[in-house]
C-alpha cells in the first residue's frame, strides 16, 4: 500500500480541506457575530476605563507641557548644584507664557506636591512678573533669587526635574507610603503616617476572616441543602438567597438598627443578663460591624458554588466508605471533603475577591477602624478629587486580585474551580 | 469448619419508613455460610431495603438481624465488617484505583506491606492487575464494577451485599460479569447478598433466591426449582415466560385436578387448590407445551396461529387457545423445523405435570 495521501475532492471537485475551512469560516463569523455586542459592550465598559485608569495613575504630562523649555535646558543639567542661566530664564519664559494663559495657579498646586514651599514661591514670582519687575535685559537668575529665597535652593529645582518625565509612578508609591526622596531615591513616609500600608493589611486581613467565617458557616448549610429532600432543602434555599433579593443598602442599613448600641442585638444581651445596660460593648463601627455584616452579605457567594458541587456527590459515596470500615469522620474527611474541594476553592476565591474591595457596607458599618482601601479609594475621587491616585490604588487593587488568582491557580488550580 | 445454616439472620423484621405503611413485613429469613442469596423482586417490594438494613443504612422498625448469632440492629455500619458493592460502583473518585482498593485496609489500620499483597490479590482476581494508578474516571463500566467488587471483598468480610451491580453494564458485559462474579464466590466462599430485578441474572448465579413482592418473600428456594416449581402465581409470573389460564376446579384428586374454564375443561397439577369450586390461575411454561406431540399427553387442545417471531435460536409462536389470544409458544430453532404460518390450525399438548393450579390471580 502506497503511504502517500491522496487528496480527498467533494463531488463538486474543490478539495475537501478547502471547502471544510470555507464551512467552518462562515460558523466562526456567525459566532463572533452573536458575541460582538458583549465584546463591544465589555470593551467600552470595561477594557477601555480600565487602559484610562492605568494612564491617569501614571500621567505626569501636566508639568511637562508647561514647562517644556525649562525641561529641554534641564536636561544638559547634572542636578547636583544650582541650574545655570539657561535653566533660569528658561524657567521664566514658560512661566510668563503660563501667566499670560492664567495657568500659573495650577503648576503651583501641582509643584507644591512635589515640594512643599513651592506655591508661595511660585506666586512670588508670579507677582513680580505681573508687575513687569523682571528685567529681561539683565541676568534672569539673580532677579528671580532675589524674588524668593527658595529659588536658590537645589532641593526645589531638583523637585521640577523630578517632575520631568511624562510618566511617574509616585501616585503608586504614595498608595504604599512611600515617596521620592529630593535625591530622586524612594523612601518611606514617617512611621506615624503610614496609613495606606494599615489600611492594605486590615483590608487583606478582614478579606481574610470574612471568607473563613463564611466558609465554616456556609459549608454546613451546603451540606444541609444537598442533602435535605426537596420540600425542605428549597425552602432554605429561598432563605440563603432571600439577601440577594434585597437591596445591599437595606441590609447594610438593617444591621446598623441591629447592632447599634441601643439597637435589637444589644437590647437582647441586656435582658438576658449577658452585659450592664451602662456598659453596652460598640458592635458598629468598628471591625466587628464589618464583620457581621460582610459576612452575612456576602455567604450566599460561599453556599452556592459549595451547594452545586455538593450535589454531584452521590449520597452512596459516603455510605461506601462507612461499610467500607470508616467512621462517619473517616469518611467525611477522606471522601467527601476531597470531593467539595472544587467548590471551596470556587467560594473562597468569590467571597475573598468580594470582600478585598468591598465598599458600600464597611463605609456604613465599618466606623474608623473598619473601613478597607476601598473606602479610601472612593474617599479620594469625591473628596480630594485626587483621581490619579485613586486610580493607582485601584490598580494595585486589581493587580493584588490578579496575584490572589495567579496563586490559587498554581496551588490548586483553576480547573479545579467549580461554580455550577 | 462446619457451615453455619444461619450464618445471616432475619428475624420477624418489620420496617416501615413513614409509619403508616410497612415495606418489609414480617420477614423471616436465614442465610447459610458461603451461600450465593438473591433477593429478587420487582421494584418496591422492600429488597433493596432489607439490604440496607443489612447493611446497617436502615433500622429495622421492629425485629433483630444476627449475623452469625449476634444481633447487629444497633452495631453503626462501619463496625459491621460487611462489604458491599452498590448499584453505581460508588468509587471515590478523587482516589486511584489502588488507594480505592487500600481504603478499608488503611482505616484497618494494616501495614502497608499487607495492603500492597491484599490489593494485588484482589485486582489479580478481577483480572485487573496493573490498573493500580488508574483514576476511577479513565476505567470503563466494567472495569469500574470489577475495582467496585474488588474493594468489596479485599478486606475479606464476612458478608458481601450487592445492590444490583451490573444494572448500568451493557447486556454482553453484564452477562460475563454474571459469570465472573459467580465464580470469584465459588473461589472464595464469601456469604453473598445480591440484589437484583433481573430474573436471569438471579437464575444464573443464586444458590437460592428469596423472591419479594409487597414487602414479603414469596418464595425461597434453588433456581431450578424456582422456575419450575413456582408456589404462587405471583412467582410464576415473575420467573420467566408462562402462559395462564383462569378457571374454577370442578373436579379434584391427589395429583391432578380438572379445571373449567370460560368454554372448556383442562387437567392440572393441584398446587394451592384443595377442593372443588376453587378459584385458580393455571400456569403453564411455554416451552412444556409441545405442537403435534408424539407422546400422549393429557391435555391435547387445537389453536390457531396469530403471530409467529423469529428469535435466532428459537420462534416464538403466538396462538388462539381455549379463548384467549395471548398463549405462548417456543419453538426452538432446530433442522427439522415447521413452517408455521399466521392462521394456520395446529395441535397442541401438554401434560397435567406441568400445568400448575396456583392461586387465583
Amino acid at each position: 500500500m502506497s503511504s502517500e495521501t491522496k487528496q480527498i475532492l467533494t463531488t463538486d471537485g474543490i478539495p475537501l480541506e478547502v471547502s471544510l475551512k470555507k464551512a467552518e469560516k462562515k460558523n466562526k463569523i456567525k459566532a463572533f457575530l452573536l458575541v460582538a455586542p458583549l465584546l463591544l459592550f465589555l470593551i467600552i465598559t470595561y477594557i477601555f476605563p480600565i487602559g484610562e485608569m492605568f494612564t491617569r495613575s501614571i500621567d505626569d504630562k501636566m508639568i511637562t507641557n508647561m514647562l517644556p523649555k525649562t525641561f529641554k535646558e534641564m536636561e544638559s543639567w547634572d542636578g547636583q548644584e544650582l541650574p545655570p542661566e539657561e535653566v533660569f530664564s528658561a524657567f521664566y519664559y514658560d512661566y510668563k507664557a503660563l501667566v499670560e494663559k492664567q495657568e500659573h495657579g495650577k503648576l503651583g498646586q501641582r509643584l507644591n506636591k512635589e515640594k512643599n514651599g513651592f506655591n508661595s514661591t511660585t506666586k512670588r514670582l508670579f507677582r513680580n512678573i505681573k508687575r513687569k519687575k523682571i528685567d529681561e535685559s539683565i541676568s534672569i537668575k539673580e532677579q528671580i533669587i532675589k524674588v524668593h529665597p527658595n529659588w536658590n535652593k537645589v532641593e526645589y529645582w531638583q523637585a521640577i526635574k523630578r517632575t520631568a518625565p511624562p510618566y511617574t509612578l509616585a501616585k503608586y508609591l504614595k498608595g504604599m507610603d512611600m515617596y521620592y526622596a529630593p535625591d530622586g531615591s524612594i523612601v518611606q513616609v514617617d512611621e506615624d503616617r503610614r496609613i495606606h500600608r494599615i489600611l492594605w493589611l486590615r483590608t487583606l486581613e478582614i478579606a481574610f476572616f470574612v471568607t473563613l467565617f463564611c466558609f465554616l458557616m456556609g459549608y454546613p448549610i451546603a451540606h444541609l441543602l444537598a442533602t435535605l429532600p426537596m420540600k425542605y432543602s428549597n425552602l432554605l434555599m429561598i432563605c440563603v438567597l432571600l439577601p440577594f433579593w434585597t437591596s445591599l443598602l437595606v441590609r447594610t442599613a438593617s444591621w446598623m438598627i441591629l447592632l447599634q448600641q441601643q439597637g435589637v442585638v444589644n437590647d437582647f444581651f441586656v435582658m438576658i443578663g449577658l452585659v450592664a445596660d451602662d456598659n453596652r460593648p460598640e458592635m458598629m463601627y468598628n471591625k466587628v460591624g464589618t464583620y457581621v455584616a460582610m459576612t452575612q452579605i456576602l455567604l450566599p457567594f460561599m453556599v452556592l458554588p459549595l451547594y452545586s458541587v455538593m450535589k454531584t456527590i452521590s449520597p452512596s459515596l459516603m455510605r461506601a466508605g462507612k461499610s467500607l470500615g470508616g467512621t462517619p469522620f473517616v469518611a467525611f474527611w477522606k471522601v467527601y471533603f476531597p470531593l467539595t474541594i472544587p467548590g471551596i476553592g470556587a467560594g473562597c476565591l468569590l467571597v475573598f475577591i468580594l470582600a478585598i474591595g468591598y465598599y458600600i457596607t464597611p463605609a456604613l458599618v465599618g466606623g474608623a477602624s473598619g473601613t478597607l482601601i476601598s473606602n479610601q479609594i472612593a474617599f479620594h475621587m469625591k473628596q480630594t478629587l485626587d483621581w490619579s491616585f485613586a486610580s493607582a490604588m485601584g490598580l494595585m487593587l486589581l493587580t493584588g486580585v490578579l496575584v490572589i488568582y495567579w496563586i490559587y491557580n498554581k496551588l490548586v488550580g483553576v480547573d479545579n474551580i467549580k461554580l455550577g | 469448619m462446619s457451615k453455619n445454616p444461619e450464618f445471616v439472620k432475619f428475624d420477624k423484621v418489620d420496617k416501615s419508613y413513614d409509619g403508616k405503611v410497612l415495606v418489609v413485613k414480617d420477614l423471616q429469613l436465614d442465610i447459610a455460610e458461603g451461600e450465593f442469596i438473591t433477593m429478587l423482586g420487582p421494584s418496591g417490594s422492600g429488597k433493596t431495603t432489607c439490604l440496607m438494613m443489612l447493611a446497617g443504612f436502615e433500622t429495622p422498625t421492629h425485629g433483630e438481624i444476627l449475623l452469625d448469632g449476634n444481633i447487629i440492629s444497633n452495631i453503626p455500619p462501619h463496625k459491621r465488617g460487611i462489604g458491599m458493592v452498590f448499584q453505581n460502583y460508588a468509587l471515590f473518585p478523587h482516589m486511584t484505583v489502588y488507594e480505592n482498593l487500600a481504603f478499608p485496609l488503611r482505616v484497618r489500620k494494616v501495614e502497608k506491606d499487607e495492603i500492597d499483597k491484599k490489593v494485588d490479590k484482589a485486582l489479580s482476581m478481577v483480572s485487573l492487575s496493573g490498573f493500580e494508578t488508574r483514576m476511577p474516571a479513565q476505567l470503563s463500566g466494567g472495569q469500574q464494577q470489577r475495582v467496585a467488587v474488588a474493594r468489596a471483598l479485599v478486606f475479606d468480610p464476612a458478608v458481601v451485599l450487592m445492590d444490583e451491580p451490573l444494572g448500568a453494564l451493557d447486556k454482553n458485559l453484564r452477562e460475563s460479569m454474571q459469570y465472573e462474579i459467580k465464580h470469584i464466590h465459588e473461589s472464595i466462599g464469601v456469604t453473598v447478598v445480591y440484589v437484583t430485578h433481573d430474573q436471569s441474572e438471579a437464575l444464573t448465579m443464586s444458590n437460592r433466591i428469596a423472591v419479594f413482592n409487597d414487602g414479603k418473600v414469596q418464595q425461597l428456594s434453588n433456581p431450578a426449582e424456582l422456575y419450575e416449581k413456582p408456589v404462587n402465581s405471583f412467582v410464576a409470573e415473575f420467573i420467566g415466560e408462562n402462559n395462564t389460564f383462569n378457571g374454577e376446579v370442578i373436579d379434584i384428586a391427589k395429583d391432578k385436578c380438572k379445571v373449567k374454564l370460560e368454554n372448556s375443561e383442562i387437567l392440572a397439577n393441584p398446587i394451592s387448590v384443595k377442593s372443588k369450586g376453587e378459584k385458580t390461575t393455571v400456569s403453564l411454561r411455554p416451552e412444556r407445551a409441545l405442537i403435534n406431540p408424539t407422546d400422549k399427553m393429557d391435555n391435547m387442545f387445537t389453536g390457531k396461529i396469530e403471530e409467529v417471531i423469529y428469535h435466532g435460536d428459537h420462534t416464538r409462536v403466538r396462538l388462539n387457545l381455549l379463548g384467549s389470544s395471548e398463549f405462548i409458544l417456543k419453538v426452538p430453532n432446530s433442522t427439522s423445523n415447521l413452517e408455521l404460518k399466521v392462521s394456520q390450525d395446529i395441535n397442541i399438548g401438554w401434560n397435567s405435570v406441568d400445568a400448575r393450579a396456583l392461586d387465583p390471580k
